[in-house]
């Protein structure tokens, strides 16, 4: 008797076939990530190894490479300025996410959590150019307005924007953090007579903490990697910030603005790939950040050991 | 017990369970249960899985509120009074502490777990809290194991310490009824027959409910004991008279000499 062609045989080079393919499709994201570092590091070395003056780049507020004279690339202006508008955002950002997210993860019920997920999760969608026109012609004159200032285009109005940007996701890398505690600390704690409130605050918040922090950090990557609507909100002008109400330059939007503008392999040109490493490494280290807070919080109260099966009781 | 509950009719009855039916999304999943739990006592609960022994639990401390799609109907009165006539549900749940099937260490220190109740009633003095959390640890026979690590997560302590951290906990809040379903499925049998004996000891302080799908501990430890099967009733029995043959219903005869289940 022959045995028939055993369906496994296929399956089995199948298999061997899929592991290659989607082998090299992770390769491919490391790939691509080394290579975008790799480009822009070689744009930058001549400007890196030549010209750059450690104590110019980061002390110096003066960024004036176009001056026939005297060229100078003091990025302190421009790192003040992402940093200002970051941290504002953070202000305006937490809060909003952080409400919204235990609002859907705690309280929230049914259709209303439903909704509330897609909503968030639109708002996400959001092109950045929109938020910018948003503070181009909604804020500026608003700010202007309610403040009494010259120039509404500022640190406030940048701020908000990047803040209002950010929230929504954070709002569901916070939720996931939240969802990830499990049920069974709620209704324990639940169970011993402790509000929905507490809860909350007592069990479910410092258990998420690290996700949280991560969902936090998240944000902090946007904001300092968003270039539109900062170029549109921020005033785009070399500046280090006293007020809420000074206009600002972030590193990205001198960048995007400025290299259209230079001559490839100049000074000026790769002084902005210098910039570029620069942001590449500071959101680097921030996603990495997030990821190790997110795997700690992963691993922090779980048991390695395994569970012995629950029997399903109802 | 408590001076807000009004006088009860019957003071040696924990538990008054009127014609409970309990539905989830329409569905039923109990009905037609009526039956007292008496106080000071441990009153055994049996049947086999999906018969509504988990559903009987959460009805009595108003587990129904946060699950959804549960219903509830007919009466359940613990310690004279109907479940739902407290408008705050979280007052009736401090007064009954409950066990889960699989051991719930919360994610902090093994102190603060059994430090939480306490401090949520609002007790701050930490020397309080020491006596409080050495004495339910003690209780809970748990002590001797965790003395000089109370600082350790108690989310990393093995199932069955675990589980006596639970017991800790729901000790800590000082209840009049305690509540314990299947607490033995994720506990070896030594630390299993150390809990029985903790059990034992507290039958004089507080009523016991123990939801069990071990016979035989049901008839170690409860005095009386009612058996469940497929969202019903069958009988509420003597547990000797039951494990004796004397059943009111040759289903618990044939449940409980291991027939089916």
């Amino acid at each position: 008797m022959t045995h028939a062609a055993d369906r496994r045989d296929l399956a089995w080079w199948i298999d061997r076939t899929m592991q290659v393919l989607v082998l090299a499709g992770g390769l491919s994201a490391i790939v691509f990530i080394a290579g975008i570092f790799l480009f822009i590091t070689r744009e930058g070395a001549g400007f890196v190894f030549d010209r750059f003056d450690f104590r110019e780049f980061f002390f110096s507020p003066r960024w004036t490479p176009t001056s026939n004279h005297n060229p100078t690339y003091g990025a302190l202006a421009l790192i003040a300025g992402t940093a200002s508008v970051t941290g504002l955002a953070m202000v305006v950002s937490v809060p909003f996410s952080l409400g919204a997210a235990i609002y859907i993860g705690e309280f929230a019920t049914g259709r209303v959590r439903e909704t509330l997920k897609v909503l968030v999760e639109l708002l996400a969608a959001i092109p950045s150019v929109v938020w910018g026109f948003i503070g181009l012609s909604i804020m500026n004159p608003l700010i202007i307005q309610v403040f009494d200032v010259p120039v509404g285009l500022n640190v406030l109005n940048s701020g908000i924007i990047l803040g209002l940007m950010a929230a929504p996701i954070m709002t569901t890398i916070a939720e996931d953090a939240l969802k990830a505690v499990p049920d069974g600390y709620r209704e324990a704690a639940e169970a011993m007579g402790a509000t929905r409130w507490q809860v909350t605050f007592k069990v479910v918040l410092p258990a998420a903490r690290n996700g949280l922090v991560a969902a936090t950090l998240l944000g902090v990557g946007r904001g300092f990697g968003e270039t539109m609507a900062v170029l549109m909100a921020s005033g785009h002008s070399v500046n280090l910030p006293t007020s809420p109400f000074d206009s600002v330059r972030a590193l990205t939007a001198t960048i995007a603005a400025e290299l259209g503008e230079t001559a490839a392999g100049s000074d000026h040109y790769q002084a902005l790939f210098t910039l570029g490493i620069f942001l590449f490494i500071v959101t680097f280290a921030i996603n990495l950040a997030a990821d190790v807070f997110v795997r700690g919080g992963r691993r922090k109260y779980r048991r390695r050991g395994r569970r012995p099966a629950a029997s399903a009781n109802p | 017990m408590s001076t807000a509950a009004p006088p009860s009719a019957d003071s040696d009855c924990a538990i008054d369970v009127v014609d409970l039916a309990i539905r989830y999304h329409g569905q039923l999943a109990l009905s037609g249960v009526t039956l007292k739990v008496p106080a000071h006592d441990i009153f055994g609960v049996i049947g086999p899985a999906n018969s509504g022994k988990t559903s009987f639990l959460r009805a009595v401390n108003r587990m129904d509120l946060m699950t959804a799609g549960m219903e509830v109907s007919g009466s359940v009165r613990v310690e004279g009074r109907d479940v739902r006539s407290w408008r705050n549900p979280y007052a009736l749940r401090r007064r009954i502490g409950v066990v889960f099937p699989l051991p719930v260490g919360l994610p902090m220190t093994i102190y603060e777990n059994v430090a939480l109740s306490s401090r949520l009633r609002g007790t701050r003095n930490k020397a309080d809290l020491d006596v409080i959390v050495e004495r339910c640890l003690r209780r809970a026979a748990l002590w001797d194991e965790v003395k000089d690590r109370l600082d350790s997560l108690g989310s990393l302590l093995s199932g069955g310490q675990q589980q006596r951290l639970t017991i800790a906990r729901a000790l800590s809040q000082d209840p009049s009824i305690l509540l314990l379903d299947e607490f033995s499925i994720a506990v070896d049998p030594v630390t299993t027959m150390r809990i029985e004996e903790v059990l034992s000891e507290l039958k004089s302080e507080m009523t016991i409910v123990l939801v069990t799908n071990l016979v035989q501990q049901a008839r170690r430890l409860a005095s009386q004991t009612a058996f469940f099967l497929t969202g019903e009733l069958v009988e509420v029995t003597e547990t000797e008279a039951m494990f004796e043959g004397a059943a009111q219903d040759p289903r618990t005869t044939a449940y409980v000499e291991g027939k089916f289940g």
